[in-house]
């Protein structure tokens, strides 16, 4: 399929199958060469302008990439793109703190050696991914970014589907897919509703840089007004996912910079020097939100449009994209049998194979957090002591960094690095 | 002009006729059918790329083969097979399914040539294909050697038809009758007889004196845990389906 003729031929015959996709995010371009890459013919619909997605400014924002979703990228060509500026995590150490007291004895330590896979992810900026999703599309056959559009109406129909964009462009396809976010129009235009409820708590999220090396640990500390995670970046930086009861997180937030700085310092000690703050600040009210059907007419909802997640665990870049492999497998896979991607049966494959999962997971992030955002003291006692067991039993252990590197469960094809 | 000779029993067409308006419905009337289609389609689409070295991951991989859909119902195969590229033709002896074939072939933007026919009357016809689909058919007909038999004319030197049916043993009347007639209300009372399902012996012996060479069989199992369907190559004991090609010579 290397001569033009015949890629001609293709977009021809696969022009009635188009996909469209509402959401530039991560997640949307992700399906998007998973897609291509399956032969679809693909339009990204984004409502941020193309040029503002290419900032290479850093603003502060990483993600935690488990293995399995490092193994995505590997197979639809952006990891090369990302992993000179990729840090591998080899640990994580988990502990139960104190401010100011400084960790409990129990230590959890989830150690890469533990597993035979390699690092247990990495952590890549969202500066880096968003340029090298960019790149990526741009040379993938059979993709269309529309940057810039917002989709004001959506209409499903027998044979197919319409988007009505706010420039009053049509567009047409067999499929629709919302990787919009967790306020996602289109899941809202579709009439799908959601459950959720507030935490209460606000996620400050900044980069930090620090005199000593952090030898490519993670830290998850947990504290009664909520965890506190340090993501090891490339060179002597680090991610702070920082948890606070709402109230006070929007007091930390407003602080400048020197008094901010005064607040987190004593949350992790000094394992890491002197610290400074590197890029902005940002703050997320914590809210769990979880659509009440993964699939409708001629759509399917992917990552945050399906579920928004407590990020206790860094989990939901990871949930997207599971979801993502899981929905180009299902749709690549009914295009080889001829089916019709967009009918009703196909979509229910996705939905049965995601729904459950994610529901179990945003469940378990949630009662994770419960346990440990609190200071009743048998809990306390509990969870100590969990930690201790839990610390001196491998096999279980194991199992646990497993889970966290996204290597359990029923794996879509994409998530074990190979094609579909 | 001379009515087209025929094997297919007027009663059980009537029973079809009577379903025929919900074939899309995939939680419908016809939901075992749609359960059970992508497990047919994957053993349909192998069969065909194998014999006809195509690459289903490619654009188009059935272009230039000419294919037959026998009892065609709503369209449930010849649509994927159009997908796929293959020029199809639908046939069914129950005039009703046809309008409701092709309206929805239309909405899918797809051309088909649904016909009210019977195997019989095409092979009359003198009509060839590369592939007849001859899929839950079998144990409907009044004479399945004839039956056969005429669907063996239809093929081209070299052609594949891929035959599936029910087993005839007391597990498959449990299944097939008690289960997905009685107890799951899957199918009307009535679809099935029981004393007309075929053993895959008798199948491959019917098979090859109506002049085919069968080449594979495989079962269709329903797994009550995923409540899904996969292909076995052990188990036969209820639904099943044969590959047989017609000898170039």
């Amino acid at each position: 399929m290397d001569n033009p003729e015949s890629r001609g031929i293709l977009r021809v015959m696969n022009d009635a199958s188009r996909i469209l996709i509402v959401g530039g995010g991560l997640n949307g371009p992700a399906l998007a060469l998973a897609l291509a890459q399956g032969g679809h013919e693909v339009t990204v619909i984004d409502a941020l302008p193309e040029a503002q997605r290419e900032t290479d400014d850093f603003d502060g924002r990483a993600y935690a990439l488990a293995l399995a979703s490092q193994r995505l990228l590997q197979a639809v060509g952006v990891w090369d793109r990302v992993s000179d500026q990729a840090q591998p995590m080899l640990d994580i150490k988990v502990t139960d703190g104190h401010a100011g007291a400084g960790p409990s004895p129990f230590f959890m330590h989830f150690d890469h050696a533990e597993i035979e896979e390699g690092p247990m992810g990495y952590m890549v900026e969202d500066r880096h991914l968003r340029r090298a999703f960019l790149a990526a599309m741009r040379e993938a056959p059979g993709i269309r970014t529309l940057g810039g559009a917002k989709v004001v109406a959506q209409e499903a129909h027998p044979g197919g589907v319409s988007v009505t964009l706010d420039d009053g462009t049509v567009l047409d396809g067999r499929l629709l897919v919302g990787c919009d976010g967790r306020r996602s129009g289109t899941a809202t235009r579709a009439g799908i509703k959601r459950t959720g409820w507030e935490y209460g708590q606000t996620a400050l999220v900044c980069a930090i840089e620090h005199d000593k090396p952090h030898h490519g640990v993670a830290h998850q500390f947990f504290m009664p007004p909520g965890p506190l995670a340090i993501l090891p970046l490339t060179g002597n930086r680090s991610s702070i996912v920082w948890s606070e009861r709402t109230e006070m997180a929007a007091r930390i937030h407003a602080m400048p910079e020197p008094d901010y700085l005064e607040v987190l310092r004593p949350r992790f000690g000094d394992f890491l020097g002197r610290i400074g703050l590197a890029g902005g600040r940002y703050a997320y009210p914590l809210n769990l939100t979880l659509a009440n059907s993964f699939a409708g007419e001629r759509l399917a909802l992917v990552g945050d449009a399906a579920h928004g997640m407590h990020p206790i665990a860094g989990q939901g870049l990871n949930a997207g994209l599971r979801d993502v492999a899981a929905l180009a497998e299902v749709v690549t896979l009914a295009a080889r049998r001829g089916e019709d991607i967009g009918a009703p049966d196909v979509l229910a494959r996705y939905q049965q194979w995601r729904r459950f999962d994610t529901t179990a997971l945003v469940l378990a992030t949630d009662a994770f957090n419960r346990l440990f955002s609190n200071d009743n003291p048998v809990l306390r006692l509990g969870r100590d002591i969990g930690m201790g067991v839990l610390g001196a039993l491998p096999s279980l252990r194991r199992g646990f960094v497993r889970e966290a590197a996204g290597l359990t469960g029923d794996l879509p094809v994409l998530l074990q690095g190979r094609p579909i | 002009m001379q009515a087209p000779q025929t094997t297919v029993d007027p009663t059980e067409i009537a029973k079809f006729e009577a379903m025929a308006a919900e074939w899309w419905d995939p939680d419908g009337k016809f939901k075992p059918l749609h359960m059970l289609n992508p497990c047919r389609l994957d053993y349909i689409t192998a069969q065909i790329a194998a014999e006809f070295d195509r690459d289903t991951a490619g654009p188009a991989p059935f272009a230039g083969l000419r294919l037959l859909d026998i009892g065609c119902g709503g369209g449930l195969l010849s649509e994927p097979m159009a997908r796929l590229g293959a020029e199809v033709v639908g046939a069914d002896a129950a005039e009703r399914n046809i309008p409701v074939a092709r309206i929805h072939a239309e909405q899918s933007g797809l051309k088909i040539d649904y016909r009210h026919t019977t195997a019989e009357a095409l092979a009359e016809a003198g009509e060839q294909f590369d592939v007849v689909l001859n899929m839950e058919v079998v144990e409907h007909v009044a004479d399945p050697l004839a039956y056969l038999t005429a669907t063996r004319q239809l093929l081209k030197p070299g052609g594949l038809q891929v035959c599936s049916t029910i087993n005839r043993n007391p597990k498959s009347w449990a299944m097939a009758i008690v289960g997905a007639e009685v107890v799951m209300r899957w199918l009307p009372r009535g679809t099935h007889e029981w004393s007309k399902f075929i053993t895959p012996d008798e199948l491959y012996d019917l098979l090859r004196r109506a002049g085919l060479e069968p080449v594979d069989r495989k079962g269709f199992v329903f797994n009550p845990i995923t409540w899904g369907w996969s292909l076995s190559a052990r188990d036969l004991s209820v639904n099943y389906v044969t590959a047989s090609v017609k000898p170039a010579g």
